[in-house]
């Protein structure tokens, strides 16, 4: 049988979804396995080391960094607090003695004898970590984090900005076509998710900022305001730490694409609802997309959860097509010929021939669309 | 060994071909390829490969797999003998730098990184004026591919750079890929400062130690590391990737890195035939770049320049005006980066319109066009050169330099990669190799048929002949001979530049003159060759010397004889309208498009 493999983003409307939320350095798990939490609940602490201060203490002694251990009266791993002498010189005249007082609150973390410097370490940052999504515990990774599971709508973004958020899910335009403008944005949208259709500007997204909203999805977006927006132009697509104080996830492309149907519908159908998003974006080896994450309150039949598609596309399949000339377009595989046949560009590849909702059909290679699940 | 299976993993298609021993021979039968699958659902670079099998598979009839287990040895029509493959899933490479003096050893780490392809995502010194902790949490925050630590002239002060590598030692960083791997740390600093440094980092870093970069204040020493810095690319960065152990368990031989293999195919044509030899490959997430001059080969990587993963990064290092000017009809800015940024958000997807793929081939030219700049730039001697700075350069901090490319001592320039294997036509693919390398006087260039030398690469280290005669029979495609001005000669659009006696195999004789500015092909089969006497006009050189006639024998190849008087460099009008007329022109000249 003829087919063939393409990768596709996720769009479910029921969904199992799994979260790992681990910490940055060991620490403590303080929640049980099975335990049904908020996505604002703390699941593990730890303490971030913390800053290091280094000073030159030779210069301020005035001697060689060989014999700084001599003069130091605190050893490393010692506590010290903030002006306490943790080194002094003992020269046979008092008065031409010099100490040297330690800066701040914390530990003598290293003595260099080739630097002649001491580094000191503040005390520990306390540092925590939350579910992020409503949902159970379902697995403890010791003195690392948990594994949170839930029952979800579930959307990844082609590309995103932006860190996690989470907040209520409003929708801000009426058709998926709508262009997101200055007079959507509205005070009641503080604190909220909100989605546009198929175009958002940087000046719209400023007064979103403004306006308290957290994040924004929608269809496309220009690369030109991605620019104005970050401050740079976006070489490599590594996102997700960058402090713009919101979350911009885009569902489609950069330009003016209106959102896919489908996914502009589940979104307006989960309106209301607690909803975690995630701009993150890594588009290299280990591809990260980013997420649109909504828990459902009640419980969900096991029959009634879509599956992810891992197998090969095959007629009758809902595709998407991810490149002009039929870029955002829907519809469903209406024939999968075996042989490679040659396309406008005079290449000879691969193709599918795509049925479209209005009854008209197009050929397209195989490598420019993604499979979308029912 | 009767039939071997054979891929190339790249950032984002994975290409499998199948070589098969028919009356003694062995061919190159069948091809079959998939995206790469390193993205969710899958994750795993193996997927990608049984994709790509199961298309070779489906086209030639032989069963391969058995589930997802590749049967060997071949009977039949069932099986293969060995598989073996290559890898450069793993895309870029991002770096931090760390020197003594922001404003110098720090200025010559970076030039090191640049140099050797590398994003520099930040550049730590110990007078930037930053905390310690803050250095620290953006070491540790950034999580690089890897860290180039130098500072102190050797036999100078270690203090600075001993206090960088505490620093270092305080974040702890963890590699993004493979948590299995220690973060490659190269220092190029201090001599004196080695074995204090190997105290601090040895432990909790994987350490390499190399010459510094700056020796003395006046000398700056950039090769050691930046080969270093190339080689630990290689080995520890370009081939990761999801599900790649599980690779290295079904191959026959070790995976090798594509640029490895690739280098193996231009160093064997260059020996073989006594040439000199420029070759590239331009990929997703990289581009590479050898020379084979006499006895000495150089290969770089420009670890954040091709054609999909890194797309958008060539537009941020070319800058919008430079991708424009090849783009042979009128398209506006905000358009044409949009499109490469939906590029770069969707790199498996392929041009299928007309519009498209010239785009995509402008943006190839400058991917090319940089790669090649930073290639000359590392391609030195065996030993490398040291080059000496004055006391007032070494403040200015300028860059000059030679290269050991010459393009006028050029022989062969041959292309792989899917922009220039694929280009629908070859005459695109020739057209965009002339246009970003510039040869100069006469030089044969050449293109890999289907992207196939990193298979042959790989396969030449367990079966020779195999390799060689793949290589000689279904890949290396004869394009034609370019003869060009060159570099430096500069003239005005229809002056008088060249004219030319040729004499065809047949004997036919063809006598005409070319104006600057101007493109020209004239048909010369494959393994047929022609005479031809050039006499340049007087301003203009075509190897021999302005106005020097030159006689040669030149031969032929699927496009034939290119004529090439457009300058070195290429000389482009100024205004839109006429620079979309001269593309148009010169695309007619070599027949690149459908009209």
């Amino acid at each position: 049988m003829t087919h063939a493999y393409t990768p596709g983003l996720r769009i479910a409307e029921r969904t199992k979804v799994t979260s790992h939320r681990t910490l940055p350095l060991l620490g403590d798990v303080i929640v049980k396995k099975g335990a049904t939490l908020q996505a604002e609940d703390v699941v593990a602490r730890t303490h971030l080391p913390g800053k290091v201060h280094a000073i030159n203490a030779v210069n301020r002694l005035g001697t060689q960094p060989k014999d700084l251990k001599e003069y130091m009266l605190k050893k490393e791993g010692d506590a010290v607090q903030k002006d306490e002498i943790i080194a002094e010189t003992r020269p046979l005249i008092k008065m031409l003695k010099s100490v040297l007082l330690s800066p701040i609150t914390g530990t003598i973390e290293t003595i260099s004898t080739v630097t002649g410097q001491i580094l000191l370490r503040e005390p520990p940052k306390p540092i925590q970590v939350v579910a992020y999504i409503d949902g159970t515990v379902i697995e403890i990774m010791e003195k690392e984090g948990v594994i949170m599971d839930t029952t979800a709508t579930f959307i990844q973004g082609i590309f995103g900005v932006g860190g996690e958020s989470v907040g209520e899910l409003a929708i801000a335009v009426n058709k998926p076509d709508d262009t997101l403008t200055t007079e959507h944005i509205k005070p009641a949208y503080k604190d909220k998710i909100i989605v546009g259709g198929a175009f958002v500007q940087h000046d719209v997204i400023d007064m979103a900022k403004k306006a308290g909203v957290l994040g924004i999805i929608t269809g496309g977006f220009d690369d030109e305001d991605l620019k104005k927006l970050l401050g740079y132009d976006l070489g490599v697509a590594i996102t997700g730490s960058e402090e713009i104080g919101i979350t911009l996830i885009i569902t489609e492309g950069f330009g003016k694409i209106q959102m896919a149907q489908r996914t502009f519908e589940l979104l307006k159908s989960r309106t209301g609802a607690k909803t975690s998003i995630n701009g993150a974006t890594q588009i290299r080896a280990g591809v990260v997309r980013p997420e649109v994450i909504i828990p459902f309150i009640e419980n969900i039949s096991e029959e009634k959860i879509d599956k992810p598609i891992e197998r090969g596309m095959e007629v009758g399949d809902m595709v998407r097509v991810i490149r002009v000339p039929h870029f955002g377009k829907i519809g469903r595989v209406k024939t999968l010929p075996f042989a490679p046949q040659k396309i406008e560009t005079e290449a000879t590849v691969r193709i599918l021939e795509i049925e479209f909702p209005d009854g008209s059909s197009a050929v397209v290679p195989r490598t420019n669309v993604e499979m979308l699940e029912t | 060994m009767n039939v071997i299976i054979a891929t190339d993993c790249g950032s984002t298609t994975t290409k499998a071909i199948l070589i098969e021993k028919k009356d003694g021979v062995y061919r190159q039968t069948f091809r079959g390829e998939s995206p790469t699958t390193v993205e969710a659902p899958f994750e795993d670079v193996t997927r990608g490969v049984l994709n790509a099998f199961a298309e070779v598979e489906e086209l030639s009839g032989r069963k391969i797999l058995d589930g997802e287990k590749i049967i060997t040895p071949a009977q039949g029509n069932i099986g293969v003998d060995i598989y073996v493959s290559t890898s450069s899933a793993g895309g870029g490479l991002q770096m931090m730098v760390a020197g003594a003096v922001k404003a110098m050893t720090a200025e010559s780490a970076q030039r090191a990184a640049l140099g050797a392809g590398a994003i520099v995502m930040d550049v730590i010194a110990s007078n930037d004026q930053r905390l310690p902790h803050e250095k620290i949490d953006r070491i540790r925050h950034l999580r690089p591919d890897m860290i180039l630590l130098s500072g102190g002239t050797d036999g100078g002060t270690i203090t600075h750079v001993v206090e960088l590598a505490e620093y270092i030692s305080a974040a702890n960083p963890k590699p993004r890929l493979g948590m299995t791997f220690q973060l490659p740390v190269i220092f190029a600093g201090n001599k004196d400062a080695r074995e204090k440094i190997k105290e601090i980092l040895d432990k909790k870093t994987s350490l390499h130690i190399t010459d510094n970069i700056r020796p003395t204040l006046e000398r700056e020493n950039l090769f050691p590391a930046r080969q270093e810095i190339q080689k630990l690319f290689l080995e520890h960065v370009m081939a990761q990737a999801p599900g790649y152990k599980k690779l290295m368990s079904w191959t026959g031989a070790p995976i090798m890195p594509t640029p490895g293999a690739v280098g193996l195919i231009m160093q064997t044509i260059a020996r073989k035939n006594n040439i000199n030899v420029v070759g590239v490959d331009i990929g997703g997430a990289t581009t590479d770049v050898f020379s084979v001059y006499g006895e000495i080969f150089n290969r770089t990587v420009s670890a954040n320049l091709g054609m999909s993963y890194s797309i958008s990064n060539v537009l941020a290092e070319a800058g919008i005006e430079n991708i424009l000017r090849w783009v042979p009809f009128d398209i506006n800015e905000s358009d044409l980066r949009n499109r490469i940024k939906n590029k770069m958000i969707r790199p498996t997807t392929i041009p299928q319109t007309l519009e498209e793929l010239k785009i995509e081939q402008a943006i190839s030219r400058e991917a090319l066009r940089l790669s090649f700049e930073q290639h000359k730039s590392l391609a030195v001697g065996l030993k490398g050169v040291q080059r000496e700075r004055d006391i007032s350069e070494a403040f200015k901090q300028e860059i000059t330099g030679e290269t050991l490319v010459d393009m006028l001592k050029l022989d062969l320039l041959v292309g792989s990669g899917g922009v220039l294997s694929h280009a629908p036509r070859r005459s695109q693919a020739m057209l965009m190799m002339v246009d970003t390398f510039l040869p100069e006087g006469i030089t044969r260039i050449a293109v890999d048929s289907i992207f196939m030398m990193p298979h042959l690469g790989v396969l030449s280290t367990v079966n020779e002949q195999a390799a060689t005669e793949v290589f000689e029979k279904d890949c290396l495609i004869h394009l034609g001979t370019c003869i060009s001005v060159v570099k430096g000669s500069i003239g005005k659009a229809g002056e008088k530049c060249i004219s030319y006696k040729i004499t065809m195999p047949d004997g036919k004789r063809i006598e005409e003159s070319l104006p600057y500015g101007e493109l020209c092909t004239f048909p010369l089969d494959i393994d047929r060759h022609a005479d031809i006497e050039i006499q340049p006009a007087k301003n203009f050189d075509f190897g021999a010397g302005k106005g020097k006639p030159v006689k040669a024998k030149i031969s032929g190849g699927v496009i034939g004889i290119v004529i090439d008087t457009r300058g070195r460099p290429i000389t482009l009008a100024k205004d839109k309208a006429s620079r979309v007329e001269q593309l148009k022109l010169w695309g007619k000249a070599i027949n690149a498009y459908p009209e």
